[in-house]
């Protein structure tokens, strides 16, 4: 990787670490230095830290590596900060220069990194091919069993603590439930394609058919190629930024953005990533022009929706009763969109919003930080499901799969006391279909009392 | 020592390692940065009591700190000293609602204190920029001010006794519950304000009021300064102290709108933020007579907010001007002048005229009810010759202040960013008791040396 100066944090335009006025307004934001109550564990501490290392103040040190890891890169401070500091940016540049330099490498993170994020995450078949022997795994009762012989016991610890947080692969991928091409119901509208994500594919897909469903029937005509790349947000996120922009380049070719009213993405954490690529592949002479204008072209479905003035159901979808909407950290820092979700909510009947504490706050997800980081996710997790829990919902809205697994993991086995996690969209699909149903509106509980 | 320090709080509490100390180089203000020896998180004030023996039996220097919002630099390091970060004593004691006071530790949050005291109906009025990090340690200790000066003052109004431990160890507690108490020199009173160098504040004593019943927002826009500054001079002339009084020139406007989202008027010149509280019936008089002076006076636009949640976003809005400027350049200096609200109209002229002279940027916004100032630089620290020109320009703007009867700080403190200036305003005589009040409390000078004076 060719770098100016001696590092990469050098490298970058030296105004956006200034940026930082260190005025400390993000700090109450900050799950981090919440849990310590350390200034090197909040946003300004690791700017300054970041600041020091392009100012060749401090070595690049294994503590400096661990630290940007420990950062879970959920982008409240960005919300908070006046100054409009791109903690984004920092960031990942800062996580590149740690992986450039190589002060966390050892042989069994090489590995797993290699493994995950150079292989298994560059190769959509190959992550499907994963995908179904999981579920064959799963389905066969193979994971059952192996489960109750306490077979699990022979994984290595932290496998073994991670074992129990395996996502449930569904039978059918999104290429099983989506047509490449498929007609707006009614007059068309506007053309757009449909992004279908790593593992939503695989373990939401029905958020990506609900996703096609809202459109179509808001006058979309809706392209989704079978086989889609990653984004590459995994990629940036961890320092990987050479495959990030190898991604970036294939998805553009797939989906050329002057081709598209707009290219939709229904997962938060994607959608953070997919809006930069315009940043990503500014120095490359020959995807810079169509790399601003794919970020011009990309949208968040509830945001499109809003956008396009989407239709307002008239009958409830299958889950009646409250919801509480749980915000994806890189939906409301990373993209900005709080408002659009909750419009959309609010325009279902027989569902009432209920805020939640907190409900900007990370879930412990972050990506894979659940599994870099167990003992903070899990603190995380708990303090969300406490906020979740006291509004009373019966339903829990969130736009995210990762969000989606890690509440769905905290809540446990599901009864019928259990909250139903969704995407907002599916609710919306489902009430869009039980119109047809009509003129019997089934319920699964009693109607709303109005 | 290091070793001792560990063994006198356990060494989880003491960091020494660079990536630890790094972060606590420096607080809110612009510019300055010194990394410490150690920073060391102490858990009471019997704890502290060791730390400052030990320091003084090393002779080594102590810099107080909360959470480094501060912004004359009074929380930044002192070369080869060990910082005493005070946010483990967090503890709320004591909510006496029969005498209507609140007994905190020194690393509460401002915000914290706020939200006690409004849950049982009662209300903490100082609310500095910062407050929802800043600590009350900290607020006592540069008796901070806020958007509610003009009408309920600052911290020292509502401090009734501190918990002081002084650089030899000792521990004292100064003040009480009782409205009236003239036992012995108010030293309570000398303490705060002290900025860290004559004790350590451990426990604060605070006098709540009652909430308000009710309270409105108006926002009047101008196409001038001056008509602003009118239409506070009439206000005041009107008899009516609103609870804030704020103002914004253009340029803040912009930033802070670019920033909240808000709904502020970009083509303004000026706007008033005002706000009055207190029985409904007299807010809304108030209100209306607000409206109709501001009016008269040449607003262009004049706006009641249409309820709570919306004049909360304006008054968070408006907190956040200083860090919206940084939006504009590298780097933001923000000064604090005041002058008798009488001269207010005529130093904003002033500021405005400095800028152009010097061919500099600077933003203003700040308190027009209590004329408290906040000229803010907007600059780049790595330009020399501009910084030779900002130097030139915030001098001229201290002197004019002084010669206008005004102070160099209103409310951020002297520490190390105005200390130049301070001899000039108090007179050699008072300037000479200060120190010896120092000399007395801190005879080996360990406790944030360098700060106010040398």
């Amino acid at each position: 990787m060719k770098v100016a100066g001696n590092n990469l944090l050098q490298a970058l335009d030296y105004s956006v670490l200034q940026q930082c006025m260190h005025c400390g307004l993000c700090l109450p934001t900050c799950p981090t230095f919440t849990e310590t109550g350390r200034e090197r564990n909040s946003p300004r501490g690791r700017i300054a830290l970041m600041r020091a290392v392009a100012d060749c103040d401090l070595t690049l040190s294994r503590v400096f590596g661990e630290e940007m890891y420990y950062c879970l890169g959920c982008l409240a401070c960005t919300s908070a900060c006046p100054a409009g500091v791109d903690y984004a940016t920092l960031f990942e540049t800062a996580r590149a220069e740690v992986e450039r330099r190589g002060v966390l490498a050892n042989p069994q993170r090489n590995f797993i990194r290699w493994a995950v994020i150079r292989v298994l995450f560059t190769r959509p078949r190959l992550l499907r091919f994963v995908g179904r022997l999981l579920w064959c795994y799963q389905a066969s009762g193979l994971q059952a069993t192996a489960r109750q012989l306490r077979l699990t016991h022979l994984l290595p610890r932290r496998l073994r603590e991670l074992e129990p947080q395996t996502p449930h692969v569904q039978r059918r991928f999104s290429h099983q439930l989506i047509a490449p091409v498929e007609p707006a119901r009614g007059d068309r509208r506007h053309r757009v394609a449909v992004l279908t994500g790593c593992v939503q594919d695989l373990v939401l897909p029905d958020v990506n058919r609900a996703t096609v469903d809202v459109l179509r029937e808001n006058g979309c005509e809706v392209h989704t190629p079978p086989v889609q790349p990653c984004c590459g947000s995994l990629h940036a996120h961890n320092g990987d930024l050479e495959p990030a922009r190898m991604l970036a380049r294939r998805l553009i070719d797939l989906l050329p953005p002057d081709r598209f009213d707009a290219i939709i993405t229904n997962a938060g954490g994607c959608g953070s990533h997919l809006r930069h690529y315009d940043h990503l592949l500014a120095d490359d002479p020959a995807y810079a022009t169509r790399a601003a204008f794919w970020s011009k072209r990309i949208r968040d479905i509830h945001e499109w929706l809003v956008e396009i003035g989407f239709r307002r159901p008239d009958a409830p979808p299958l889950t009646v009763g409250t919801v509480t909407y749980h915000e994806s950290c890189h939906l409301c820092h990373g993209q900005k969109i709080s408002r659009e979700p909750r419009e959309i909510l609010k325009t279902i009947p027989g569902i009432e919003l209920h805020e939640c504490v907190e409900a900007t706050w990370c879930c412990g997800s972050a990506g894979i930080y659940n599994i870099t980081q167990p003992k903070t996710a899990s603190w995380l997790q708990q303090r969300k499901l406490r906020n979740l829990r006291k509004t009373g919902a019966r339903i829990i809205a969130t736009a995210n799969p990762g969000c989606h697994l890690q509440i769905a993991n905290g809540l446990g086995a599901s009864s019928n006391l259990t909250p139903r996690i969704v995407h907002p969209v599916v609710l919306l699909a489902e009430a869009y279909r039980q119109e047809m149903m009509r003129p019997a509106p089934s319920y699964c509980s009693a109607p709303p009392r109005k | 020592m290091i070793q001792e320090l560990a063994i006198l709080v356990g060494a989880p509490n003491v960091l020494t390692e660079p990536e630890d100390i790094l972060p606590y180089a420096f607080d809110g203000t612009a510019g300055l940065k010194q990394r410490p020896r150690a920073v060391v998180f102490p858990a009471d004030a019997a704890e502290i009591a060791a730390v400052l023996r030990l320091a003084s039996i090393h002779r080594v220097p102590i810099v107080v700190r909360g959470n480094g919002t501060g912004l004359s630099g009074g929380s930044v390091p002192v070369a080869g000293g060990v910082v005493l970060c005070l946010t483990r004593l967090n503890r709320i004691i004591e909510l006496d609602q029969q005498n209507l006071t609140l007994l905190i530790e020194a690393g509460v949050t401002t915000q914290r204190i706020f939200d006690t005291a409004a849950a049982a109906g009662l209300f903490y009025p100082p609310d500095p920029g910062s407050m929802k990090i800043s600590t009350i340690g900290g607020n006592v200790a540069e008796n901070s001010g806020g958007l509610r000066g003009l009408k309920y003052g600052v911290t020292r109004d509502y401090v009734m006794g501190l918990e002081i431990v002084l650089a030899d160890g000792t521990v004292c507690w100064l003040g009480s519950k009782c409205v009236k108490d003239v036992a012995g020199y108010n030293l309570r009173d000398l303490f705060i304000g002290s900025e860290g160098t004559l004790g350590v504040i451990t426990r604060v004593l605070l006098r709540l009021l009652p909430m308000p019943a009710a309270r409105q927002t108006l926002l009047a826009t101008y196409a001038t300064m001056a008509a602003a500054a009118e239409t506070v001079s009439a206000i005041i002339a009107a008899r009516i102290v609103p609870c804030t009084l704020e103002f914004l020139d253009r340029k803040t406007l912009r930033c802070v709108e670019d920033y909240a989202h808000v709904g502020l008027p970009l083509d303004a010149e000026a706007v008033l933020l005002v706000e009055t509280d207190g029985h409904s019936a007299a807010v809304e008089d108030e209100a209306a007579r607000i409206e109709t002076l501001a009016r008269r006076h040449g607003a262009t636009t004049v706006k009641r907010t249409a309820d709570a949640a919306e004049a909360d976003r304006l008054t968070t809005a408006r907190r956040s001007a200083f860090s919206s400027l940084a939006r504009l350049r590298p780097t933001t200096i923000l000064e604090d002048v005041t002058v008798p609200r009488s001269e207010l109209a005529r130093m904003i002229g002033f500021v405005q005229a400095v800028a152009a002279r010097h061919r500099v940027e600077i933003a203003t916004f700040g308190h027009f009810g209590d004329g408290n100032l906040h000229p803010t630089v907007l600059t780049d620290e790595r330009d020399t010759e501009e910084m030779r020109r900002v130097e030139q320009a915030l001098h001229e703007i201290f002197e004019h202040a002084l010669q206008l009867g005004g102070t160099i700080t209103g409310e951020h403190g002297v520490g190390l960013a105005k200390k130049a200036f301070l001899r000039q305003q108090l007179g050699d005589a008072s300037y000479a008791l200060l120190r010896q009040i120092k000399r007395t409390l801190d005879p080996a000078g360990l406790l944030n040396p360098g700060k106010i004076f040398d």
